[in-house]
């Protein structure tokens, strides 16, 4: 079965699938749908960019009056907008994460997918891949817009910027993962999840003000969510010139931690959904 | 595949290679909670045969079916498939299946030629574009390749489903009411295909089907389940003359009634039988 098997011409010539590069294979072809269903609807592209667009825009005038009935020194550091723009990255990759998913659902593909040599583990990848290629799509040009409009250059933090976006992309992931498997296993009674999940960290990963403004008791918990330490070493860098290479592999560690709670969690929801037969009874 | 077991032992004989054997099943149970979908049933399949599960709703087809994909877990019993054990293994055969079925769909939004392509790509076929432009005009599917898919009526939508059911030219092709909700033309077109594809390949075919019709025509043999369990496991013709009744649909309204089997008419009446008249005037 490994060999190709070629005989006339309309015979398909089946190549081996087992090994890495099936497997690239099989996530290059899954990638591909999402581009195809991206290209099928101009709508979805300018929603992509539309609403971190309008974001960008809110926040970067609140910081401009800021700036002229405060203080100057926060219009110079960029602090909102580069927060904005950050938290727009984790919460735009998760959302790309967790939507691609439920639209294997909605469009009722997944039992198809399911049966096919797909492993999760590809799956998972094609969603992770996707989800970066999406985020280029909605966020290059908002960041571009954010220098014309406001001179905020998101390439001034310099080479942490790399390591900030790693860390956020990453932990969307993770977050992608148990949501996914939790409406793969309930449903899509539980959509609302992926909407909903990347908001619970709004508050605690100190987006928009720094950890002391915590709670004591809160501060832990903030600490121990990678984005805390990405918006922090960004108001450092943009605030006070300096930045700790120590808390991006504080974050990264931490990271690696819920990626493998969340591929877990996915993992267990996909197994309890072949147990329960929700596989083929997708929907509310 | 290191979960084959080398032989198929019991009822099929010892000796034989498992992965030579597209289905085999033993004492596959599946319940949800009190309830028990499919009960307990064991059968084999043999290479080349085209096996209809037929059954009234709630019967256990499409549970049976989704257990032989691995897309649901039994709660007991053993599923293997080419000597791979489902529950386990099933991408050691995934490249070998194929299945089609009204409750799964393609994506409405991608054209007929995305969706090939990509179903081309996920069972690794090299030869995609004259792969896909073969089965489009065996299936007669050419002037719809590039238009969406959520977009074909329903016999359309069918002949789609098949197209990306016989992609990889599967050695196993489960079909779950493979010709439900079409006018009697198409189905019977569709049927056709199906018989000739069978034909060509000497491929093993297990359909799900309310349509006996259907059955009668395509299938070799008769898996006959109510409320989860094989209550008749014959051939069409065999099970209309044990039945003495007419069609394969007058059994089945016979068994989901609960009508007794008839006991089988002897060939010739023994040579001390009674006449009729003569019993009765005595």
């Amino acid at each position: 079965m490994n060999t190709p098997r070629a005989m006339s011409g309309a015979e398909p010539v089946l190549l081996p699938p087992s090994g890495v590069l099936a497997s690239l294979r099989r996530v290059v072809a899954l990638v591909h749908r999402y581009v195809y269903l991206l290209r099928s609807s101009g709508v979805r592209l300018v929603e992509l960019i539309y609403w971190p667009f309008l974001q960008m825009l809110t926040w970067g005038f609140l910081q401009k009056y800021l700036a002229e009935t405060t203080s100057p020194f926060i219009q110079a550091a960029g602090v909102l907008i580069g927060a904005v723009l950050l938290w727009d990255i984790l919460f735009r990759s998760k959302i790309g994460f967790s939507t691609t998913f439920i639209e294997e659902m909605w469009s009722r593909n997944l039992g198809n997918l399911m049966i096919s040599p797909l492993r999760p583990y590809e799956l998972v990848a094609a969603l992770s891949l996707w989800s970066i290629i999406r985020l280029g799509v909605s966020m290059v040009p908002v960041a571009i817009a954010a220098y014309f409009f406001f001179g905020f250059n998101l390439l001034s933090l310099g080479l942490p910027l790399a390591a900030f976006f790693c860390v956020l992309v990453l932990t969307s992931w993770s977050l992608g993962l148990i949501s996914a498997g939790v409406i793969l296993r309930y449903g899509l009674g539980a959509e609302e999840l992926a909407w909903s999940l990347a908001f619970l960290l709004l508050p605690i990963c100190c987006v928009y003000y720094p950890v002391s403004v915590l709670p004591d008791w809160l501060q832990p918990v903030a600490l121990a969510l990678p984005p805390t330490h990405v918006f922090e070493g960004m108001r450092s860098i943009l605030l006070h010139h300096t930045f700790d290479p120590r808390e991006l592999w504080w974050a990264l560690g931490l990271n690696a931690v819920y990626l493998a709670v969340g591929y877990a969690t996915f993992s267990w929801f996909l197994s309890r959904a072949r147990i329960n037969g929700t596989l083929l009874q997708l929907g509310e | 595949m290191n979960d084959v077991s080398p032989n198929l032992q019991g009822e099929n004989g010892a000796g034989r290679d498992l992965a030579c054997v597209p289905v085999m099943v033993r004492g596959l149970t599946k319940r949800y909670g009190p309830v028990t979908a499919v009960d307990h049933i064991s059968f084999t399949i043999e290479p080349g045969t085209t096996v209809a599960l037929l059954g009234g709703n709630g019967a256990g087809k499409t549970t049976s079916i989704a257990m032989l994909l691995g897309l649901i877990m039994p709660s007991a019993g053993e599923v293997r498939v080419f000597g791979a054990d489902m529950s386990r293994n099933r991408y050691g055969v995934a490249q070998r299946l194929n299945f089609q079925s009204p409750y799964v769909d393609l994506p409405a939004r991608l054209t007929v030629r995305q969706n090939l392509k990509v179903y081309a790509g996920l069972y690794g076929i090299a030869n995609a574009a004259e792969r896909i432009a073969y089965i489009a005009e065996h299936l007669q599917i050419e002037a719809l390749l590039d238009r969406a898919t959520g977009k074909l009526s329903a016999g359309q939508k069918t002949r789609v489903g098949l197209a990306k059911a016989l992609l990889n030219a599967p050695d196993l092709l489960l079909l779950d009411e493979p010709t439900a909700s079409l006018d009697p033309d198409t189905a019977d077109w569709i049927r056709h295909k199906l018989q000739d594809y069978a034909a060509e390949r000497n491929a093993t075919v297990l359909l799900a089907s309310h349509n006996m019709a259907e059955v009668e025509r395509l299938a070799d043999r008769v898996i006959l389940l109510q409320a989860g369990r094989i209550i008749e496991d014959e051939t069409p013709k065999a099970l209309v003359k044990n039945y003495g009744r007419d069609t394969l649909e007058d059994v089945f309204l016979d068994l989901v009634r609960g009508r007794a089997k008839p006991a089988p008419k002897p060939e010739h009446p023994p040579a001390d039988a009674e006449p009729e008249q003569a019993r009765r005037a005595s």
